[in-house]
């Protein structure tokens, strides 16, 4: 990981002793498990806007080169949690967090490791389509680019847009606006953007809720088709969506004080058969609230 | 309450599979009676009322496939539906052991039996209490009454083994009844496999409360 200075960042055991010290971290955490190895672990985090605590002590690994998908009602959460990941809420000037989350084993929120950094590794795709106002070619090219990453150009705009199942579609047109796309083609136009820039991590929030059903399914065949190669975690309101895609699914909800805590983790089959809690089972069978 | 229609819905397929359940049961009961009081009227109307109970099981399976498609059910939903499917199928097969019984009453013909039924008819009343239960712990979403029904699946196969040697001992002792005596086998092997398909209704009432599939009525054999 590239560091913004020359100081090497804490290792994990130093931070995790740090921590302990002065620990906010619960006496019982529970650490949830899904099988694989994990890219991503929260152990005990919470997150703050202020004074008001959005995440309350979560703790769960994501397992690396598999989908996990962030369910529960609005407000719970989910959307604060994926920002944490890459640092994203950083931009918002009263947010602070507690607890541990790490990349490979090193904190991501070490003061030595570099958020822009953070942000090529762990991509985000969002709600509604982005696309800059440039031509398609250029919107492939401009992350490559600021981040010097070195190759024939052409070479990263074609495999990047090859990779988001986009290049049949406008390998005659790379010179065309990007914001001229139908809705589903600028979403997979900002995920080879994405992809560009060599991540090892993507975040989609809500990725195909601005998306018509068939524009969704074509998203939902993509990400399988990455999660070969890339973890992918994605937040979604369509449980359906979910127990689609998803290896792995986050059950979130609100605690009484509003602030976001996380009820059950595991493989997707199994929370969405025979889920082990029952605030869980009333969310996915609709009978929540 | 959310999803109320579909709460209606799950309800009524509920019914259906009791509904269901009660043609079994009383097929079964018809049939042995008819071959006890060799009614041929009786076990005619056994076997021609099995196609109704082939169509209420395929008219089960078609709403359960269309509810599963509309309403995406997950968790218990799911697998209420699910297991609605498979007890149907148990259900359309106990029935065609009824029929059975009822096809072997036609083939005995008017005679009188050689011997009373004897443990033939307490084997199928028991048989038959089992399924009214396993179909009530199905409503009432009982694990432990399923599994205790499982259970008491090894005294049907006891009786049948008794029934068993003793009708062999009656054909070795009788040889001109052999083909009566013979018919009374295959009547107790038709009881026999009603109690193991109420035991697969149970693995399923159990599949359904606990999410776990278990094979309970594990074969001696």
């Amino acid at each position: 990981m590239i560091m913004r200075t020359d100081e090497r960042p804490a290792s994990l055991a130093e931070r995790e002793e740090r921590l302990t010290e002065t620990s906010t971290l619960p006496a019982s955490e529970r650490i949830m498990s899904p099988p694989g190895p994990a890219v991503i672990e929260l152990r005990g985090f919470s997150a703050y806007y202020g004074n008001f605590r959005a995440l309350h002590d979560v703790s769960f690994r994501i397992p690396a080169k598999q989908i996990t998908a962030l369910i529960g009602p609005s407000g719970c959460g989910k959307s604060t949690l994926l920002r944490c990941i890459n640092r994203m809420n950083d931009l918002v000037p009263s947010f602070r967090h507690e607890g541990l989350m790490t990349y490979h084993g090193v904190d991501l929120y070490d003061p030595a490791v570099d958020p822009v950094e953070v942000r090529r590794r762990i991509g985000m795709v969002f709600q509604k389509p982005n696309p800059f106002p440039k031509s398609i070619y250029e919107n492939i090219a401009f992350g490559p680019r600021v981040n010097g990453i070195k190759g024939n150009m052409s070479e990263i705009v074609e495999r990047s847009l090859r990779r988001a199942a986009l290049w049949e579609d406008v390998k005659d047109k790379l010179s065309q606006s990007g914001l001229a796309l139908s809705g589903g083609q600028q979403q997979r136009l900002c995920i080879a953007r994405a992809l560009a820039v060599q991540p090892e991590i993507i975040l989609m929030d809500e990725p195909c809720s601005a998306l018509d059903p068939i524009a969704t399914l074509k998203i939902e065949d993509l990400m399988k088709e990455l999660a070969k190669e890339y973890t992918i975690v994605i937040v979604t309101h369509n449980m359906q969506q979910a127990a689609r895609v998803a290896d792995n699914t986050a059950f979130l909800m609100m605690r009484p004080d509003r602030a976001g805590e996380l009820v059950e983790y595991s493989d997707t089959d199994s929370m969405f058969t025979a889920p082990k809690d029952k605030r869980t089972e009333d969310y996915i069978t609709g009978r929540f609230g | 309450m959310t999803r109320a229609a579909f709460e209606k819905k799950l309800r009524e397929l509920q019914d259906e599979v009791l509904v269901m359940g009660s043609m079994v049961e009383k097929a079964l009961r018809r049939s042995v009676d008819a071959l006890r009081t060799r009614d041929q009227a009786l076990a005619q109307q056994v076997v021609s009322e099995d196609v109704q109970i082939n169509a209420t099981r395929y008219d089960l399976e078609e709403k359960c496939i269309h509810t599963i498609a509309r309403e995406q059910p997950m968790a218990a939903d799911l697998r209420e539906l699910v297991a609605i499917l498979f007890i149907a199928n148990e259900l359309e097969r106990m029935a065609d052991h009824a029929e059975g019984i009822g096809r072997i009453s036609l083939m005995l013909g008017a005679e009188p039996l050689p011997r009373p039924l004897g443990a033939i008819s307490e084997m199928a009343d028991r048989a038959s209490d089992m399924l009214r239960r396993s179909l009530t712990a199905f409503v009432e979403r009982d694990e432990q009454a399923a599994r205790n029904i499982c259970d008491e699946d090894d005294v049907i196969d006891e009786m049948y083994d008794a029934s068993f040697q003793e009708l062999i001992h009656e054909i070795v002792r009788t040889p001109e009844h052999v083909q009566h005596f013979t018919y009374l086998i295959w009547t107790c092997h038709n009881i026999e496999r009603i109690a193991d398909r109420v035991t697969n209704v149970c693995e399923r009432v159990i599949f359904m409360v606990t999410g776990q599939l278990q094979e309970i009525n594990v074969s001696r054999y």
